[in-house]
């Protein structure tokens, strides 16, 4: 017994060649998926990327600046009109390149963080704010499609609940006058049902028919995107009373959340909402014993059946609670940043910015919450990147997309900083896979 | 063809899977590599194989040094691999499955199926093989199966086989006729590396074993040495194969099952009107080929399968609730597949521990997990089970087999069980470990635990039982005394029922 301390054969770190799928699908006594399907492939995408490190993470943000800066240099004029003369004085170019990027980026932290032009702190500050008020939204959704990573399921349907949660939120805050606090408190929950509900949909069928949750959710997205225009431009339901515009009346003042710095900022009380969310999902996915049976069914689904945890069920518990977070984010959007009235465009890409920000923060709350500021920033810094040193918003954006395809190839990040790859401490697959291989043996 | 292995050294970071191993083959020889799991059998035959590039050490064929960069060079150079998992495709023919990697191809790329076929059938003749090159894989029964992976090899000239514990899927009567095989390859010149660490079989076909232990070489053997020997050099010390077991002491009829039937996804009826009972006190074993109905028995008993029809009633309570309700009558269940069914291997060794208890005290009060207790009973748990790992904060993912099962093992047997289930419960497990299971389960037992074993493995079953119930074709050939001989039991296995055993239902 001694050699114990030896992992079996199988689990030494290498691939043993010729593909392990074969095999899988010879093996004896093998059973036939029955009540939940064989764990598919996107699952373990899932958990190859939730596996990556928050270093990858970091990592990855440092990747995407950088060749955001390429990006930006390459379409800066200053840089193209310095490099027509580039071999009688290179030194123009470097430099031209260098107060491109270097403008960009301090554009950026300026119009995200801290505004150095600015007299006393209480302006210089604003940018932070703003950039926490851009965060709330996004740390709600991010969390609803975390939790639901935990559990193996894609939620692409962010949009859709975020429509549906603000057309809920928004239309008790506009059209049921309630007192002051109640309102409020009754235009939060009513908006987070809806979202829960919509989100909840997939559930009840992935459960129930086997439904892919990713087919489901993106088409409940279009069904939101219609119903809520069509209500918005129905009178008597969403759309402003003598108005033609396809948008809905402004909040009653009761519903609206209070600013929590004074009417200099925009900073609402979503953000402690926010706050709050990432608090209670921290809970729900480390310390509950609902959030303990998400992850054995997101990590192992066979083994919770066995367990005695019933799958169907956490898909939907799962997507409920996915559902009321993302709806959190609709109900912030309406009810704190976009007051005034709502139009169909109110989820702003949201809820797809949200799988992003869940992606970053590897889907750990509090990760996700520092992802969320991290959006958040690049969004309030884009718009000043943009009016400052007149870079288009879209550079913003493809940085943004770059941090995601960075982190979805932990390998890549891994190749270029040449860290060791995850050999010493197993990833799941090869071991997995191989133990399987090395249990038949007898 | 001449084998030689010269000094052969493999690390993977800092552990030393092969340690200067020597090792000669000579040509028409059937050589027997010993070992238990993790001992670095696989590791070597990779190597050789080309699948792994040696740190140190060469190998040599007819005393000519070979550089593999790959298996198509071992292939070219004639190795030939019969590995534990088939490397066939299922809806491929057996002919296409056989030129699968080197096809022929005539005018305009156009498959030569025909030539495939014909090679197919010659092989298949020289050995008696009777395989149908039309077939498809799919269709086939493991043995079969295994065969065509022989002809896989041999249709590419090679002159040294490697199998790669070939016996683990089949039935005795396939292994009798596997070893029948190889006795036929060897009379034909062909040098067989054989890899296992059952030891009977090597005693039956080897002509000389080598024995691996830790990654070294640790001794040669013949095949006349005892199985204790062998076992105790496997080892590294003495081994008591056979377990101490008192006699059994069996109390009422706790669980009691009739005329249950499974069918399974695919519309199979896999298991057909099947009664019996469990007394309290009593191992009953379930004995069988591998895919005759035991799995989808022990998953009825569980609550897995969808389709279940009969009755399951233990203490006089049915059974045929949820998976929930079963656990939380007491019941205990190893599933056999241990890393897909028994464990998250993501998780830790203290959250695996309270998988099955995941909704209630102790370790859940108010919906809130009780981290502190989990630690407690963890480290507690990881002693009496002696399991080894860092701590209780070890993933289960980076457990070898061994120490994988007894997390489950610790896991099941910390309830108060009314009935223990444990479907092939050392599978792949080293001797150690085995000797351990085994050891917990006779203790459940004597504890007054009913228990239901469900072995492929005739040694286990001898082992452990009571009372021997055989499986054919989803159906219980007859439930016989624990003393059953082991021929009479090969043959239930294979559906007779001889007619002079005594019944012990």
């Amino acid at each position: 017994m001694s050699n114990d301390q030896i992992p079996a054969e199988g689990q030494l770190p290498a691939v043993t060649g010729e593909s392990n799928e074969l095999v899988d699908v010879l093996e004896p006594g093998q059973k036939p998926g029955e009540m939940i399907e064989e764990p598919s492939r996107s699952q373990q995408v899932i958990r190859d990327i939730m596996g990556g490190t928050a270093v990858i993470s970091v990592l990855a943000v440092v990747l995407a600046l950088l060749a955001g800066a390429i990006l930006i240099a390459l379409t800066d004029k200053g840089v193209q009109a310095a490099s027509g003369y580039f071999f009688s004085r290179p030194g123009d170019t470097f430099k031209a390149i260098w107060d491109a990027a270097s403008g960009a980026y301090s554009a950026l932290f300026q119009g995200a963080i801290y505004n150095f032009k600015r007299d006393n702190f209480a302006d210089g500050i604003r940018p932070l704010t703003e950039t926490l008020t851009f965060a709330t939204p996004l740390i709600a959704a991010g969390l609803g499609v975390a939790v639901a990573f935990r559990v193996g399921l894609f939620n692409i349907g962010g949009r859709g609940q975020m429509l549906v949660a603000a057309g809920a939120a928004g239309y008790v805050g506009f059209a049921w006058p309630l007192p002051f606090g109640i309102h409020l408190i009754v235009a939060v929950v009513v908006g987070m049902l809806a979202g829960a509900i919509w989100g909840g949909i997939v559930g009840l069928l992935k459960a129930r028919t086997g439904a892919h949750e990713v087919i489901v959710t993106i088409m409940l997205n279009y069904i939101a995107f219609y119903l809520i225009s069509y209500l918005l431009a129905t009178p008597g339901a969403l759309q402003a009373p003598g108005s033609n515009n396809p948008k809905s009346p402004p909040m009653l003042p009761t519903a609206v959340f209070p600013e929590l710095l004074g009417p200099k900022y925009n900073l609402h009380l979503g953000f402690l909402f926010a706050i709050a969310a990432t608090v209670f999902a921290w809970y729900l996915i480390n310390r509950s014993s609902l959030g303990y049976q998400f992850r054995a069914v997101g990590e192992n689904p066979h083994a919770a059946r066995v367990a005695g945890i019933k799958v169907p069920n956490i898909y939907v518990y799962a997507m409920l609670i996915s559902g009321a977070l993302v709806g959190l984010a609709g109900v912030a959007q309406v009810l704190g940043t976009v007051t005034t009235g709502f139009s169909a465009g109110i989820d702003a890409s949201i809820g797809f910015d949200a799988i992003t920000v869940a992606l970053l923060g590897r889907s750990r709350p509090f990760g996700v919450f520092f992802a969320g500021i991290l959006f958040g920033a690049l969004k309030a810094g884009g718009y000043t990147m943009q009016a400052a040193q007149s870079i288009p918003i879209d550079i913003v954006l493809v940085v943004q997309s770059l941090i995601v395809l960075f982190i979805a190839a932990p390998p890549l990040v891994r190749a270029i900083f040449r860290l060791p790859a995850p050999g010493t401490t197993k990833k799941p697959r090869t071991p997995v896979s191989n133990a399987r291989k090395a249990e038949v043996a007898k | 063809m001449k084998l030689e292995l010269r000094g052969i050294t493999k690390r993977f970071g800092s552990l030393v899977a092969n340690d200067h191993i020597d090792l000669l083959v000579e040509p028409g020889e059937i050589h027997s590599l010993l070992g238990e799991n993790g001992a670095g059998k696989s590791t070597l035959m990779n190597v050789l194989y080309g699948l792994y590039q040696a740190d140190k050490g060469e190998i040599l064929l007819d005393d000519v040094v070979q550089q593999f960069a790959g298996p198509g060079d071992a292939m070219k150079a004639g190795i030939g691999m019969v590995h534990q998992h088939f490397m066939l495709i299922p809806v491929f023919t057996v002919a296409e499955n056989v030129m699968l990697g080197h096809e022929d191809t005539k005018f305009g790329g156009l498959l030569d199926l025909a030539g495939a076929r014909e090679k197919v059938r010659e092989i298949s003749a020289r050995f008696g093989f009777d395989v149908d090159p039309d077939a498809l894989v799919d269709d086939l029964p493991v043995g079969v199966q295994q065969r065509v992976e022989i002809i896989k090899a041999l249709s590419r000239d090679a002159k040294v086989l490697v199998f790669d514990e070939p016996t683990a899927v089949l039935t005795p009567q396939e292994t009798d006729e596997l070893m029948v095989i190889m006795r036929q390859l060897k009379e034909s010149g062909t040098s067989i590396v054989f890899i296992t660490h059952k030891l009977r079989e090597v005693r039956a076909v080897a002509d000389r074993i080598t024995v691996i232990r830790l990654g070294k070489v640790v001794g040669q053997a013949t095949p006349t040495a005892t199985n204790e020997e062998l076992a105790s050099m496997m080892v590294g010390r003495a081994v008591d194969l056979m377990i101490e077991k008192g006699p059994a002491h069996p109390g009422p009829v706790a669980l009691k099952i009739e005329n249950l039937s499974v069918i399974d996804p695919r519309n199979q009826l896999v298991v057909n009107n099947v009664s019996f009972e469990v007394h309290e006190g009593e191992v009953l074993a379930i004995a069988g080929v591998q895919g005759n109905g035991q799995t989808e028995l022990t998953e009825a008993i569980l609550g897995l399968q969808p389709k279940v029809t009969g009755t399951i009633e233990l203490d006089g309570n049915s059974l045929r609730r949820s998976v929930r309700k079963t656990l939380d009558a007491g019941v205990g269940f190893i599933p056999e597949d241990r890393t897909e069914d028994g464990l998250v291997a993501e998780f830790t060794i203290a959250e695996n521990l309270m998988l099955d208890r995941s909704h209630k005290p102790p370790f859940v009060k108010w919906g809130t997990l009780q981290l502190k207790y989990l630690a407690e009973f963890a480290t507690e748990k990881i002693k009496e089970f002696d399991i080894r790992a860092q701590g209780i904060e070890t993933r289960a993912g980076q457990l070898s087999g061994g120490n994988q099962q007894k997390v489950v093992l610790a896991r099941e047997l910390s309830r108060e069980l009314r009935l223990f289930v444990a479907a092939q419960p050392t599978r792949g497990l080293d001797v150690g470990s085995i000797e351990f299971v085994h050891t917990r389960i006779v203790q459940a037992r004597d504890a007054g635990v009913p228990v239901i074993v469900v072995s492929t493995e005739l040694d286990e079953v001898v082992a452990l039982a009571d009372r021997i119930a055989v499986m054919y074709r989803g159906s219980i050939v007859g439930i016989v005394p624990g003393n059953t001989p082991r021929n009479v039991l090969g043959l239930m296995m294979a559906g007779e029922m001889p007619k002079t055993v005594e019944s012990a239902a």
